[in-house]
């Protein structure tokens, strides 16, 4: 019923038609508006791939709590703790669980041409559970050897083929920090800001491969609760019954402290963000330009409309119809071409960077903003419409 | 004499003046006179003696400055922004260029007048800028461009335009001046025998001598007065 009224009150659509009569124009504004967009996109996509990537691993840790210590400030400067702080928390009646994990980075010595690439290495007891991966067990078993290792597949290609060899039933092996390893294993984890590859090993393995690690000393603590458990109460009770040396947060929170370093203590949050904000600005000028010369091309038929008995108002509907026309016509392609570079940019840096509800429709915002506003501004020149000068 | 209130224009000593100070000048000087409901009047003068003055007064699309002007009864004087928008949907204006909208066809410019009027559905009102478009003869030509339009054909659709909203008062400046002799007589033909079939008043301003026959009364104006009807 509202449907058919509205049908029926329809007028002609002067701001549809105004635009579209001029194809050279609206080329011109849709492919301005589509580039602020695609700028956009990639701005905060990156950023926002940036600090996703910053947490691959931690995402992946089979854990409610985690025991860092409190001079840790991100993934890339681990301290250690001792590993008694585990045993102690077991005591806590709703622990059930506990993994100690070393955490640190060490040489990887790409087999293929022989160069050494700085590795994210990560030693575990190989009969506990690290990782929420279901296979992860049968390929943790393999850790028990002796130097063995389980490489991560999405590590950057300058450590070497390990994973297409591996799979090609190839023996796998190369030196971490100048000692013989084997490849035993294909886990998939990600690389981050710090690390461009990980790999994770067992506990004695891992301290064969850095000797100078204190003994009894580890970097992570991980802490798996009962299932109905009130995590934040536990986090609390750990705090005050733990030495000052080590620091108990929810996983959720140990992701957030990781991000929240990448965001806070380095630049990338401002770079990408004032990218994006350029991108902004460069779409409201285009804009702007864009319905002010329209404006003024139409003023005496403006002014004719308005002789007609057309009121201002209805005149300064028909520019931000033509501004709201112009942002949907320009995100769309905005918004295929951010698709296509995210997947690009997927496929050779191995970011994370995938297209979210969430930044899709705040882009959205910012490109109706921008037309709107470009719109208001616009519609300034229309007060220069007087139907008394057109006689 | 007629009852003043059925009127379509009431002018009583309707002064205007343009600029301030030193550079004030006054373009219309007491001017008073009226037009009765389906008369056609032309108004003549030199060029600048405050004819198109007095006709963006009474098409409310100036402020008055002093004086009575009544339209449809409605004083003007004093009348609100509002007040003047609204009356202007029921004059209608066609100018001396045909001020087209560009980018619509003949037909859309027409429905743009046409959809000035309530209480008309989509189809209604698209139908009867057709029949307007028919009634100046122009049914050949409804999805053409104004640019693909003679100068002729565009005064056509100008005046089908302003019928469209269905005017009580139809206001004509200069309609032929831009036409050849035989075009602008057809089209002033047109223009008087369409508004009498809607009871349209018509006040023309025009230079043009070879269409004076059409008025039922003729108007002379110098330097902002005008002259006794001889």
């Amino acid at each position: 019923m509202e449907l058919n009224n509205f049908f029926k009150k329809r007028k002609i659509p002067l701001a549809w038609l105004l635009l579209t009569r001029q194809p050279l124009r609206i080329m011109v504004a849709i492919a301005g508006i589509a580039f602020a967009g695609i700028l956009m996109f990639m701005q905060l996509g990156f950023r926002d791939g940036l600090f996703d990537a910053s947490v691959t691993v931690h995402k992946l840790f089979d854990a409610d709590l985690v025991l860092i210590s409190p001079r840790s400030k991100s993934s890339i400067s681990m301290s250690g703790f001792p590993r008694r702080r585990l045993i102690q928390a077991m005591a806590h009646r709703d622990v059930v669980g506990t993994t100690a994990v070393n955490w640190n980075f060490l040489l990887w010595r790409n087999p293929e041409n022989l160069s050494t690439r700085s590795i994210l290495a990560l030693g575990f007891e190989p009969s506990k559970p690290l990782l929420i991966d279901s296979d992860f067990e049968r390929k943790a078993k393999t850790l028990k050897n002796k130097g063995r290792v389980l490489f991560d597949d999405l590590s950057r290609d300058e450590f070497g083929p390990i994973s297409s060899w591996f799979q090609s039933g190839r023996l796998v092996e190369t030196e971490v920090a100048g000692k013989r390893v084997r490849v035993s294993g294909i886990v998939s984890l990600g690389p981050s800001f710090g690390a461009d590859g990980n790999l994770i090993t067992s506990s004695e393995t891992y301290l064969e491969l850095s000797p100078g690690n204190p003994k009894g000393s580890i970097e992570i603590g991980l802490v798996r609760l009962k299932k109905e458990s009130d995590i934040e109460k536990v986090v609390r009770s750990l705090n005050l019954s733990l030495p000052s040396d080590v620091k108990v947060l929810s996983l959720k929170s140990f992701i957030d402290f990781e991000k929240n370093y990448w965001k806070s203590s380095t630049s990338i949050g401002f770079i990408f963000t004032l990218g994006a904000a350029m991108g902004f600005i460069v779409g409201c000028v285009i804009v702007y330009q864009i319905l002010y010369s329209d404006v003024s091309d139409h003023l005496p038929e403006y002014a004719t409309l308005m002789a007609m008995g057309y009121n201002l108002r209805s005149l300064l509907g028909v520019v931000a119809r033509e501004g709201l026309i112009l942002s949907i016509m320009g995100y769309i392609p905005a918004y295929v071409s951010g698709q296509a570079l995210y997947s690009l940019v997927r496929s050779s840096t191995k970011l994370p960077v995938e297209m979210s509800f969430t930044r899709a429709s705040i882009i959205f915002c910012l490109i109706l903003f921008m037309c709107m506003g470009s719109a208001l501004a616009a519609m300034k020149k229309l007060a220069d419409a007087d139907p008394a000068e057109i006689f | 004499m007629r009852n003043i209130h059925n009127n379509t224009l009431n002018i009583v000593s309707l002064n205007h003046w343009y600029g301030h100070g030193e550079m004030r000048r006054h373009v219309l000087q007491s001017v008073s006179m009226e037009i009765s409901p389906g008369e056609v009047v032309l108004l003549t003068g030199p060029s600048g003696c405050g004819k198109t003055t007095l006709l963006t007064l009474i098409g409310a699309l100036r402020k008055v400055q002093d004086g009575d002007l009544k339209v449809f009864g409605k004083q003007l004087f004093g009348a609100s922004r509002k007040t003047r928008q609204n009356l202007r949907k029921n004059i209608g204006m066609i100018f001396q260029g045909h001020n087209l909208l560009r980018c619509l066809t003949a037909e859309q410019n027409v429905q743009m007048g046409a959809d000035l009027l309530n209480g008309f559905s989509y189809k209604a009102r698209r139908a009867q800028s057709r029949e307007w478009l028919r009634a100046v003869g122009l049914e050949d030509h409804l999805s053409k461009l104004p640019h693909d339009l003679s100068g002729g054909q565009k005064q056509r659709v100008a005046i089908a335009r302003a019928l469209a909203a269905r005017p009580k008062l139809l206001l004509a400046d200069e309609p032929t001046s831009a036409l050849d002799s035989s075009t602008g007589r057809e089209i002033v033909d047109l223009l008087k025998k369409l508004a009498l079939e809607q009871s349209c008043s018509v006040l023309m301003v025009t230079h043009d001598p070879r269409i004076l026959d059409v008025a039922d009364r003729l108007l002379r104006m110098e330097d902002g007065q005008i002259l006794p009807s001889v």
